[in-house]
């Protein structure tokens, strides 16, 4: 067993992430996409390596020792998940294939239970697709009607226009933690509390908010919680649903298949317990307890270290891309993930992008998947610098200078 | 010149440059020289999306020959598509129907043209091959 050992300076952390010491064209690797995907620490990698040199043998079906032994450490997985967000209870933890699966899971089941023509789902305008598509859909379907809850020129959301749409008609509020785009982190607690004064349930879009600062589902009350394992320093094609009990045991399976049985006949089949009726088929287990391990990693770590360091880089950041003036930034929100959306004057974001990694610095491009926020502002997207605990001043130091030669280049 | 004559002295041209930079350089001050698109063909009808930079062409047909002119709102996109004109324009439609673009892997520049890139320059090529198609079925009427 590898053990992710206390951690002392950032030294000893990025040594844990073996992909940083990579050098692309010749130059050493700074990586600013952690928005997008994050990566791995070796005790992540060597986990799911162990799954598959020790005990791959199908979950909850086999009779034989390496069945036992994985379906073990899948429901070790999922207890490490309940606890990582402080969930009352493991059967409210459901594995899915990522933060989109958790949504389309949601929106699919709570649709066919609770939504009929005329209903009114609300949405915010920081929305990614993943929160955007899959109600829309369901909408569609149900003859439904989405809201959305339009945002200020900072990024944030309007709470008075949140409390406006807020009606009798409103069966569901799905909402991002924080913006994808922006970095935005909305008032989640306050948005969960005024729609439990109407008995309205809230889901929230935890994508870019789980691997930032502490999380706590029974504190923040929100009815479902969903992020993806993939951006938690975790292995990909998994992903979490949390909901509460009282909502998961009404909600109808959306996928049917083995494992989440418990007696199939072909005239009538009933279902099995929860969460075990939300996982249809074989499951990802050997990234379900990577996942689990990416947890326990992050808990060495401490979320509140993480805050720390990470609001230390995002000052920084915001520091030194200020003095470039050709730079603007998009999203000014007081409280912010270390993420800095960017447009350099009369450049397009796609020349910034390509350049930046020609010098090794990995950033995003583009509408981010959330093309009604580029709407908003009037572009057709950003340059997306996202930090996170690895990253350092040296590295923010690259993009400034990196985003100078850009600047350079171009004009 | 040939178009693979062409290509030739484009991989030459880059040959110089080790250091990427410096290439880039090279294919920006290619963007900027292209010679501008009439601005009445900057339309939605000349319009080739991608998700992140977009690229407008126009095709003229005269002697058997395909003239274009063209553009896009990134200079990077733009200076590979003004080595594409280079290539491709003032060609008989059979000449660009049968060409293939080595020159631009050749050269390093291939993740531009990657499917998942989607900044319209493999739509461009496709376009220009369509337009060779169908000058060709028309000419032989």
């Amino acid at each position: 067993m590898i053990n992710c050992i206390d951690l002392k300076n950032i030294n000893d952390i990025r040594a844990d992430f073996p992909i940083l010491a990579t050098k692309v064209y010749n130059k050493p690797l700074v990586y600013l996409d952690n928005a997008a995907t994050s990566q791995k620490p070796q005790c992540v990698i060597d986990k799911v390596s162990e799954v598959f040199s020790r005990y791959n043998g199908n979950i909850h079906r086999g009779v034989h020792a390496i069945s036992d032994k994985a379906s073990e450490e899948y429901e070790n997985a999922r207890e490490k998940v309940r606890s990582f967000i402080n969930a009352e209870k493991s059967r409210e933890i459901v594995f899915t294939s990522g933060t989109t699966g958790s949504i389309n899971a949601v929106a699919f089941s709570f649709g066919e239970r609770y939504i009929r023509s005329g209903d009114e789902v609300i949405i915010s305008h920081l929305e990614h697709h993943a929160n955007i598509v899959p109600w829309q859909m369901m909408c569609d379907r149900k003859g439904a009607i989405l809201r959305v809850i339009p945002i200020n020129n900072n990024g944030g959301i309007i709470f008075d226009e949140y409390l406006k749409l807020l009606s009798s008609r409103t069966r569901i509020v799905a909402v991002t933690h924080v913006s994808n785009a922006l970095g935005t982190i909305l008032p989640v607690k306050k948005i969960i509390e005024t729609a439990h004064s109407m008995d309205i349930p809230v889901l929230i879009d935890g994508a870019q908010g789980i691997q930032h600062g502490d999380v706590d589902v029974a504190d923040m009350d929100c009815d479902f919680y969903v992020f993806s394992g993939h951006k938690v320093y975790g292995p990909t094609g998994i992903g979490i649903l949390y909901g509460k009990e009282k909502w998961l045991a009404e909600l109808p399976p959306y996928q049917g298949g083995g494992d989440m049985v418990e007696n199939v006949t072909f005239e009538k089949t009933t279902y099995g317990e929860l969460p075990f009726k939300f996982e249809a088929g074989t499951m990802n287990f050997s990234a379900a307890i990577g996942l689990g391990t990416a947890l326990d990693y992050i808990r060495s770590i401490g979320t509140e270290n993480i805050e720390r360091m990470e609001k230390d880089l995002l000052d920084y950041a915001n520091k030194r891309l200020s003095q470039i003036k050709e730079l603007k930034i998009y999203g000014h929100s007081e409280k912010k993930i270390p993420l800095i959306s960017f447009l350099l004057k009369g450049i397009h974001m796609y020349d910034t992008g390509m350049l930046l990694d020609k010098m090794g610095i990995a950033v995003r491009t583009g509408t981010h998947c959330a093309q009604p926020v580029m709407d908003r502002f009037g572009i057709e997207g950003t340059v997306r610098a996202s930090m996170c605990f690895y990253n350092t001043r040296e590295e923010i130091d690259s993009l400034g200078t990196g985003i100078e030669k850009a600047v350079k280049m171009l004009s | 010149m040939t178009i693979n004559e062409v290509q030739d002295a484009i991989v030459e041209e880059f040959s110089v440059f080790d250091d990427w930079m410096d290439k880039y350089n090279l294919v920006i001050d290619m963007g900027k020289e292209l010679p501008a698109i009439d601005p009445k063909f900057k339309t939605r009808d000349y319009l080739i999306e991608g998700c992140q930079s977009k690229v407008w062409l126009h095709p003229e047909f005269r002697d058997n020959k395909i003239s274009f002119t063209a553009d896009s709102d990134a200079i990077i996109t733009r200076g590979i598509v003004s080595l594409l004109i280079r290539i491709l324009s003032g060609r008989t439609p059979e000449e660009i129907i049968s060409a293939e673009l080595y020159s631009i892997e050749k050269i390093g520049l291939r993740q531009h043209l990657s499917p998942t890139r989607s900044n319209g320059l493999l739509s461009m090529i496709r376009q220009i091959k369509l337009y060779a198609m169908a000058y060709k079925a028309t000419g032989s009427r």
